[in-house]
């Protein structure tokens, strides 16, 4: 149908009265006022033209033969569909009871007879102003509707993006449980959990203030630095600081990341628990007892890195204890009355049952039962994290292997430092960096870096400064010991360290070969390796520890170059 | 800061955290820790929670807090060690002569 834009543009109006004379009068008042006259001789010949030509306007005589108005008023109304195409009765009919009626059939007014013909033109006015705003409004609607069709499914684009990110996660351990709106990363929650190379996991749980995109942006840089660290064998305080320092510079002042970071050690039983601005966290032993972990610190982006804070709290804990949190969004989920869920509800929900799974239903179920019929608004997320026995999660490493294998494993080589580098830098991190690089050696970075340690140290201090480990053999030795190897160190000409390092793969592992030379003179150390290091000795401790570790451990040359060999295995 | 105290509220017991590496770079300042305190610490704690690496200098430093906290009698406990950490601490054989926990 041509719809008239404006107020003043010609209507199309059905006229239907079965008295030839009313209609004739009603039309010529119509057209003079400019609008085009469609006439009909009863209620079924008003549906029939109305359908031919779909007016804007209706004018519906009351009574009529074979279809009275009313009757013909519900069907037109049913045929407009949504549209509002107004109906107003003609009649001569002034009882209450009959134009009530009238009215409840579908018509909108009604004008009695004889027509004044100001009235009637006033009245086509006002119904044609309702009508175009009622189809203005029904446009804004339908492109609202379609506005937000579309951002839902970018959200769902732009989330399964965001899941590549965060591919490597292991939210689907089977001690974890949670729940998290499928959208809630446009809520400002996210969740992360990450397999640590060492054993156990990482998990945090965040909430950006803010909604939608500056909260999703926020949240990619943080799986980034949270995923990558932690792959890489970085302990909760060096992520935690990482994403600090990335959200303070990028977030525009105001907005920050509440969150929870868990550090969990499944074969020491222990959990590290840092909360900055998230509700308190509850550990629910599984002996009754609740640990409550209030917040301790500021939320994430908010101090610079000189002032920010990444002790956590060490719980040691038991197989089945749960840790659970939840974003505020979970205590400010609010009743049909406007009440609030609140912490007292939700500490209520976890004293009901023991055991993660059935604390977890507790507290979801909890929720949803205060929220009544009402859909759970659903920007909340819940996460509950239960201790169990290590090998119950022996898979968890694996989902790790597939990216972590391609390193370089089979490789050689020679580092040398020479006088002034010798003195003043410490080759050890570079060192360890190279070796870390070995899919799957990161796990054993503290017997690697003891080992470098020792070598370094035996064939700097011993070998190159010839400080005598006997000194170390009283307090004030020791001290002496140090203040003199920093005086020697300035003073280094004409010696160099050389570090050799190489690697081979092997079915299970791989083999570790180092080699340190000096450029000093060597020892006897047939001597040495005879004899048997007494426990309460100060010093001598180093070459024990060598031996303790390393699969091999041989004296080359004069005694001035050490190898050892270190076999390690997966797992 | 690489080494952190905090005494007890009864002063009886002083905590020595350490963060990062525990190697020859710390000593004066793990020495200062303890040295400097004021009479009346009885316990001592060594808070390895931030503690990544360990080497043998950092054994000779623990064996000294040992002797300068009254040797066979010394009541010393080191906490929260990563398991790298603790393996260095037990091919040490440290269980026998500190409580680690």
């Amino acid at each position: 149908m041509d719809e008239p834009l404006t107020e003043q543009a010609p209507l199309t109006i059905l006229i239907a009265d079965d008295s030839d004379t009313d209609r004739l009068i009603l039309g010529k008042l119509i057209s003079r006022q400019g609008h085009q006259v469609v006439g009909a001789v009863d209620g079924q010949d008003a549906i029939e033209k109305f359908e031919q030509h779909q007016p804007h306007m209706v004018l519906l005589d009351v009574m009529m033969p074979r279809l009275d108005g009313m009757a013909a008023a519900r069907e037109i109304k049913r045929l407009a569909g949504e549209r509002l195409v107004p109906i107003i009765f003609l009649t001569s009919i002034s009882d209450a009871k009959t134009l009530a009626s009238c009215l409840e059939s579908g018509g909108d007014d009604f004008m009695s007879k004889p027509y004044n013909r100001v009235i009637l033109e006033a009245k086509v006015k006002a119904f044609n102003r309702m009508r175009l705003m009622h189809r203005t409004l029904s446009e804004q609607r339908d492109l609202i509707s379609e506005r937000n069709r579309q951002l839902l499914s970018e959200q769902q684009v732009a989330k399964r993006v965001f899941d590549n990110v965060a591919h490597s996660g292991c939210l689907d351990s089977p001690n974890l449980r949670y729940h998290a709106s499928p959208l809630s990363l446009f809520n400002g929650d996210v969740l992360f959990a990450c397999p640590r190379p060492a054993g156990g996991m990482h998990i945090l749980i965040g909430d950006f203030t803010g909604h939608g995109l500056p909260a999703a942006i926020g949240a990619m840089p943080v799986a980034e630095i949270f995923y990558g660290m932690t792959s890489k064998g970085f302990g909760c305080g060096d992520v935690l600081r990482e994403i600090n320092q990335k959200l303070k510079r990028i977030l525009p002042t105001g907005m920050f990341c509440c969150a929870v970071f868990i550090q969990a050690d499944f074969h020491l039983n222990q959990l590290r628990v840092w909360n900055g601005g998230l509700p308190d966290a509850y550990l629910q032993r599984h002996s009754g007892e609740r640990l409550v972990l209030p917040s301790s610190h500021l939320p994430l982006g908010v101090l610079s890195t000189e002032r920010f804070a990444a002790d956590v709290d060490v719980i040691r804990t038991e197989p089945g204890d749960a840790l659970f949190v939840a974003t505020d969004g979970l205590i400010e989920a609010e009743a049909p009355n406007g009440q609030m869920f609140g912490e007292e509800r939700l500490v209520t929900a976890l004293d009901d049952h023991r055991g993660s799974e059935a604390i977890f239903q507790s507290v979801l179920n909890a929720a949803r039962v205060f929220a009544g019929d009402r859909e759970l608004q659903d920007d909340f997320t819940v996460f509950c994290l239960e201790m169990v026995d290590e090998e119950a999660l022996d898979q968890l490493p694996d989902r790790l292997l597939p990216s972590a294998l391609t390193g370089p494993s089979d490789w050689q080589c020679d580092y040398e430092l020479n006088d002034t580098t010798l003195g003043k830098f410490n080759p050890l991190p570079l060192l360890l960096h190279i070796c870390m690089e070995v899919p799957g050696l990161r796990r054993r970075a503290g017997e690697v870096y003891t080992l470098l340690s020792e070598l370094y140290t035996n064939g700097l201090e011993h070998g190159i400064l010839k400080l005598p480990s006997a000194w170390k053999n009283s307090p004030e030795g020791f001290g002496q010991y140090y203040a003199e190897r920093e005086r020697r160190m300035a003073a280094i000409e004409g010696h160099h360290l050389r570090f050799s390092l190489s690697h081979r793969p092997s079915a299970d592992g791989g083999c570790l070969t180092i080699r340190c030379r000096d450029s000093g003179e060597g020892f006897d150390y047939q001597h040495l390796m005879a004899k048997r290091p007494d426990d309460h000795q100060y010093a001598g401790r180093g070459i024990m520890l060598l031996r303790q570790l390393s699969t091999s451990l041989r004296f080359l040359g004069k005694g001035n170059e050490v190898e050892v060999v270190y076999d390690w295995q997966y797992g | 800061m690489p080494i952190q105290t905090r005494r007890s509220d009864d002063g009886r017991t002083l905590t020595i955290k350490i963060e990062g590496r525990f190697d020859f770079s710390t000593h004066q300042s793990f020495r200062d820790a303890y040295e400097h305190s004021d009479q009346g610490v009885v316990n001592y704690v060594v808070d390895m929670s931030d503690t990544t690496y360990l080497d043998s200098s950092a054994l000779g430093m623990l064996l000294l807090l040992r002797d300068f906290a009254g040797g066979d009698s010394a009541q010393i406990c080191i906490e929260n060690c990563n398991g790298d950490v603790r393996r260095i601490l037990s091919i040490s054989n440290f269980e026998q002569l500190f409580a680690i926990r």
